[in-house]
């Protein structure tokens, strides 16, 4: 298993008031996303445990993508990979800051 | 909710909580956030899921506070491991201190292989704190609809529950469709041939044989009237259950009042059967089809539901106990079943044994009709499985 840490700027701050999300399942070619919250509102945390080793430079660039295009800023995200594509990867992001910004029930 | 009918089968474990229970009501126990994940897996390099493929927590159905397990058939097929295990016997021992009822969406091949020992230990701790939550009166109601069906350990442990819903798309059974292929041959069973899975092991054969005793559609909003249902019979005096042939466990009105001393000898004849059970399913794991439901009928569900069962004494409103000649009983009206069926070399001949006109038909039935035909048709209906 590889572990792989990024601790990057995120300028704008998510939204909402949620403590957590969880998006995605681990299947083969899927991931999980656990959104949470930390207390430094210009970072972003992403941790990932990944199978397939090696790809520590494109998980940095969907990383980067990811925290360029969407309100993480004070998000702690833990991912479980199950082998998943950069375009899934992507879009399990959004859908957990989407997620983490609903009001809660 | 919208109109628009959404699937069981396609559904995940949250999705299904999120269909099944009242909106907002659902509160997890252990969730994600603890990370709570399995110990086993990262020794294979396999990925870990942070809920490890179950959801159990805590709702209301209708006002009602439930407890609620969901599995997740995506993650490792569902498969039960150490942590995913110990969650369930949790709730299940929560639900008997409790005195909730509890539903569980299984959807799961059995057990995690690289878990071995500890999964199968799960298994036995489940079975019997699905006994025991029975014994003290609580309803434990099974869902099966899902796309890993509900196999090996799980098939035994729904033949635990008080109740099963069942959809076309759930297949339960112990051994499953490419185990059979893989130790006995494709020209036994190929896995492949779906038709003869789902005619095998698929919903539609279950509840003809009165392995489950609700049958619905595939859709979430039918498995929540169903599991509505089956949880309202239980407010229902004994003498007005005992009308409905399925009528559920006894335990939940007498086990109430009864004495310490009968619940704690039924909880250690329970315990016994079960573990029983749980070893005669890895000696029988290569079996064919017939031999490994027949010996989950006989150990697994047979034994534990013995307390429901026994139609003689249903009829007078009494409510046999767990013991051993409610087991006896069990034994012998299962013999009767394969003396019946034992040589029918498809389902098919069942069906058409059961004075089913058109067997051939039944597989493309729509939901409704289908329930009409079992209603009628149907082999048993004293919950035996």
């Amino acid at each position: 298993m590889e572990i792989l840490h990024f601790d990057i700027a995120a300028p704008t701050p998510a939204g909402g008031t949620r403590a957590m999300a969880l998006v995605g399942v681990v299947a083969s070619g899927n991931l999980e996303v656990l959104v949470e919250r930390s207390d430094t509102p210009d970072r972003c945390a992403i941790e990932i445990s990944t199978a397939a080793h090696g790809f520590r430079d494109l998980w940095d660039a969907v990383v980067a993508d990811f925290v360029g295009r969407r309100a993480a800023g004070g998000l702690r995200i833990a991912i479980n990979d199950g082998g998943a594509r950069p375009d899934t990867v992507s879009l399990r992001l959004a859908q957990g800051v989407r997620m983490i910004e609903e009001p809660e029930a | 909710m919208s109109d628009i009918r959404q699937s069981w089968y396609e559904a995940g474990a949250r999705e299904r909580i999120a269909a099944l229970v009242d909106s907002g009501s659902f509160a997890e126990f252990v969730g994600p956030e603890r990370r709570e994940t399995s110990p086993h897996l990262g020794i294979f390099d396999l990925p870990a899921q942070f809920d490890d493929g179950i959801v159990v927590g805590s709702a209301t159905l209708d006002g009602t506070p439930i407890l609620v397990a969901a599995q997740e058939g995506r993650f490792m097929g569902g498969a039960f491991g150490e942590v995913h295990g110990a969650k369930l016997t949790g709730l299940l021992r929560a639900a008997k201190a409790l005195g909730r009822d509890v539903v569980i969406a299984f959807d799961t091949g059995g057990v995690r292989l690289q878990e071995a020992n500890a999964g199968e230990i799960a298994i036995a701790e489940i079975m019997r704190a699905v006994v025991e939550a029975r014994i003290a009166g609580v309803r434990v109601v099974g869902l099966i609809g899902g796309r890993a069906g509900c196999y090996g350990g799980g098939g035994l442990i729904a033949g635990c529950c008080s109740t099963l819903i069942v959809s076309e798309q759930g297949r339960i059974s112990v051994t499953g469709p490419e185990v059979i292929e893989t130790n006995m041959g494709v020209e036994e069973f190929d896995s492949r041939d779906r038709a003869l899975v789902w005619r095998t092991m698929g919903g539609k054969h279950r509840t003809l044989i009165g392995g489950a005793d609700v049958f619905v559609d595939d859709d979430a909003a039918a498995f929540r009237d169903a599991a509505r249902a089956a949880l309202a019979q239980s407010a229902r005096p004994l003498s007005v259950r005992s009308a409905y042939p399925h009528s559920f466990a006894l335990s939940e009105v007498e086990g109430l009042g009864s004495i310490d001393g009968a619940s704690t000898s039924l909880s250690t004849n329970g315990g016994g059967s079960i573990d029983g059970a749980s070893t005669s399913l890895s000696t029988n794991g290569g079996g064919s089809i017939g031999g490994a439901s027949t010996s989950l009928s006989t150990n697994g569900g047979g034994s534990i539901d013995g307390a429901s069962t026994a139609p003689s004494t249903n009829g007078s409103g009494e409510r046999p106990g767990l013991d051993l000649d409610t087991l006896a009983a069990e034994q012998a009206r299962l013999e009767r079943r394969i003396a019946r069926f034992g040589d029918a070399a498809d389902a098919t001949d069942i069906w058409q044994a059961l004075g089913i006109d058109d067997p051939k038909a039944v597989p493309d039935m729509p939901a409704t009709a289908f329930a009409t035909l079992a209603a009628q048709y149907r082999e048993s209906a004293d919950d035996a499985r």
